[in-house]
């Protein structure tokens, strides 16, 4: 967990401050909702359906105890005892009051937290790997990084007004937990033959209507010279981003209009004219590496008799430790994944006391620490495996300890129309029938990893477009229809998912997922995940037997 | 004479006459100091200045600076256009100005001028503001002093966080 210096508790102390008195302005009537808006949506503030929704910014999803309850806090005063986790790695609040929003940010400022740049057209929060600092997998720990361009991202005076909004994902692990090819950029961590640290970087992948696996425009660029880089990137767009459609304003539009060589030409010509002036100080790289909290681990065995015992004698426990802890790159440590998919529940919706659970955890049996994945569920990163089923426990006192981390029940849903105005259809409701559908464990587990991914709308605020399966929620004269995809991918093997057939209505939609489950399990072989078989055998079999029940 | 916020030197701000007229490019030309279409200025810059006139030049967002840069030394004014506050390319433009080309004259933003851009703007070098929102001097400099760190080197003097770190 990085630490904040006075510089950076000053800096959100400012910002807080300055959204005070916008508010006040607005309150007091000097300013109308229009002028407003702009001041708002740069502090994370949307006006939707039935409230104001205040984004915010958990940067790369790293969290420590105190400001968990912090959050969770916030949840029970100012909004209704929950909050949801975002694919941003973020935290939303959806019934929040705006005379309240300066307090909320004061409160916000006091643990070290903010909400900025959690909306316009600017550089978001950036997303980065949930195991980071846990995985043996990773070359680097990502979260130096990451930190180090949320500093160089923050009210950075030429890149806050671009032609839409800007998102960035560094990972240090060839297991891509960021859905990096699909962000505008994406850095992925690479060691050079002689040694360097240094970036594969991908520019121009993306969601929305038009969706994109990114191309890499630089095989490696040597870690001292990120950030000229990454300001060479952002001065092509700022310039030659098209802004006179908001559909056609991404930067993936520009990548794939110049074509991605070209593209590459343009920054790679830009940035020999900012030169190294433009980057950060290894000094200051240094620094932030040393702010981040040291972790210690105690040397243990391997394996722990304790957690071996209990997995025995608790078959809901063994099946936990299957689905839900990843290995640790010290022995007798394991990272648990906490699920917020309970069946039934609204998927990434966390209640206050259940953030204080995660909070004591942290605390108790965690090393402070917390971090928030993609995919809408927490993890926490540093568990000894001898305390792996008093964790459990207490979890599932919580109604936390769901066993259906990547399994079929563990959905991505954007809120839809249950909460936004952009939404054409729900995705909530959607998604709890489908969990409700595979809500015997056994039947989940057999079928393995799936990832089902939900969007309201053509936004892909869920991810559909790399689902597994994807659903997206179309309005067709009124009512609610949903158009599947298949094969989407958002990991290392990234990959944009095909349209299935013509959309269901809303009460067809769980059913055909169990229909293509049943061909998937009649289909699969030795090893493959759902994603594989549909590779190998095509939509066809699939769109088949959907259809076919619809007759 | 209209006024303008000028940013001084020691980065406080004041109410200072204009001298420039902006013109469009169907209007006819004035007597005195003009701030003219980069068009206009290519067809008519050279007559003007030998007139003994200053001559200002306004550039929309999509003109590129680098197009000027063989006449800055000779330009008083580059004004850049903000045809809505949300078109950020004049923030590039104007750090290009100062920080390629070392324009020492006066950027100055027009159009969709806000204060809450202001920080934002005089980071990248603008000196001179024609507000559309009725700012004071008072306005922008509070918009300005707001934040007492900056994180990154810009087209200003300021110090960014990682220098001043080094000094604690």
């Amino acid at each position: 967990m990085y630490q904040y210096d006075a510089v950076d508790q000053e800096f959100v102390a400012d910002r807080a401050r300055e959204f005070r008195e916008q508010v006040a302005r607005r309150l007091s009537g000097e300013l109308s909702e229009d002028q407003f808006k702009m001041l708002r949506l740069m502090n994370g503030l949307y006006l939707q359906l039935h409230a104001y929704m205040l984004r915010i910014a958990i940067p790369y999803g790293s969290l420590n105890a105190r400001q968990m309850r912090r959050l969770a806090h916030i949840g029970r005063v100012y909004d209704r005892g929950y909050g949801h986790f975002t694919t941003r790695q973020n935290l939303q609040f959806h019934w929040i009051k705006l005379r309240d929003a300066p307090d909320i940010l004061d409160q916000l400022a006091e643990v070290d937290m903010h909400a900025i740049q959690t909306s316009g057209n600017c550089i978001r929060n950036v997303t980065s790997d949930p195991y980071a600092g846990a995985t043996a997998e990773e070359l680097d720990d990502p979260r130096v990084w990451s930190e180090a361009i949320r500093q160089w991202s923050s009210l950075h005076p030429e890149f806050s007004f671009l032609p839409r909004k800007f998102k960035i994902a560094i990972t240090a692990a060839p297991k891509d937990r960021t859905a990096a090819k699909v962000h505008d950029i994406g850095l992925m961590i690479r060691r050079g033959r002689d040694g360097q640290l240094g970036f594969e970087v991908i520019v121009g992948g993306g969601l929305g209507r038009t969706p994109y696996v990114g191309p890499t425009i630089t095989e490696f660029l040597p870690a001292n010279r990120l950030f000229s880089y990454l300001e060479a990137i952002l001065r092509v767009y700022n310039r030659h981003g098209r802004r006179d459609n908001i559909y056609k304003a991404r930067i993936k539009i520009l990548v794939a209009a110049l074509g991605a060589e070209e593209f590459a030409r343009q920054v790679a010509e830009e940035w020999a004219k900012i030169g190294p002036e433009g980057d950060l100080p290894d000094t200051e790289l240094a620094r932030i590496r040393g702010a981040f909290a040291t972790t210690v681990f105690d040397p243990l065995p391997a394996v722990s008799a304790t957690f071996e015992a209990a997995k025995a004698s608790d078959p809901t426990l063994a099946r936990f430790a299957r689905n839900n802890l990843r290995p640790h790159k010290k022995p007798g440590y394991t990272i648990v994944e906490v699920s917020l998919k309970t069946i039934g529940d609204t998927p990434g919706d966390a209640t206050s006391d259940q953030m204080d659970v995660i909070a004591d955890l942290a605390e108790r049996y965690g090393q402070d620490d917390i971090r928030v994945t993609h995919e809408q569920n927490l993890v926490l990163p540093h568990v000894r495996l001898d305390d792996v089923p008093e964790v459990f426990a207490q979890l599932q006192a919580a109604g936390l300890a769901s066993a259906n981390v990547n399994l079929i029940s563990d959905i991505i849903a954007c809120p839809g129309l249950d909460y936004c105005a952009l939404a054409n259809a729900r995705a909530i409701p959607v998604a709890q029938q489908i969990a409700q559908t595979f809500a015997d464990p056994d039947r989940a587990e057999a079928i393995g990893e799936l990832k089902i991914k939900i969007s309201g709308c053509i936004n892909a605020c869920g991810h559909h477009h790399v689902g597994h399966i994807g659903i997206l929620g179309v309005d067709k004269k009124g009512e609610e229809f949903y158009q599947l995809t298949l094969g989407g991918s958002g990991a290392e093997d990234a990959s944009v998912g095909k349209m299935l057939g013509p959309a269901l209505p809303y009460d067809k939609v769980a059913g055909a997922i169990d229909t293509l489950v049943e061909v998937y399990l009649r289909e699969r072989r030795e090893g493959e995940r759902f994603l594989d078989t549909y590779r190998r055998t095509g939509v066809e079999p699939f769109k088949e037997a959907v259809y076919a029940d619809a007759h | 004479m209209p006024t303008l916020i000028r940013r001084q030197d020691d980065d406080q701000f004041i109410l200072g006459d204009d001298p420039f007229t902006a013109v469009a490019d169907d209007e006819g030309l004035p007597p005195g100091d003009v701030i003219i279409s980069f068009t206009r200025f290519q067809a008519e810059g050279d007559r003007l200045l030998a007139e003994g006139r200053a001559v200002g030049v306004r550039l929309e967002p999509a003109e590129e600076v680098e197009a000027l840069a063989y006449d800055l030394p000779r330009i008083a004014v580059v004004a850049l256009a903000f045809p809505k506050y949300r078109d950020g390319r004049a923030y590039t433009a104007a750090r290009l100005l100062r920080q390629r080309f070392a324009y020492a004259g006066e950027v100055r933003a027009v159009g969709e001028v806000l204060r809450e851009q202001a920080g934002f703007m005089v980071r990248c070098g603008f000196d001179a503001f024609a507000p559309a929102d009725g700012a004071s001097p008072q306005d922008w400099a509070h918009a300005v002093h707001r934040h007492r760190h900056v994180y990154q080197r810009a087209a200003d003097l300021r110090t960014p966080a990682y220098v001043e770190r080094e000094g604690g």
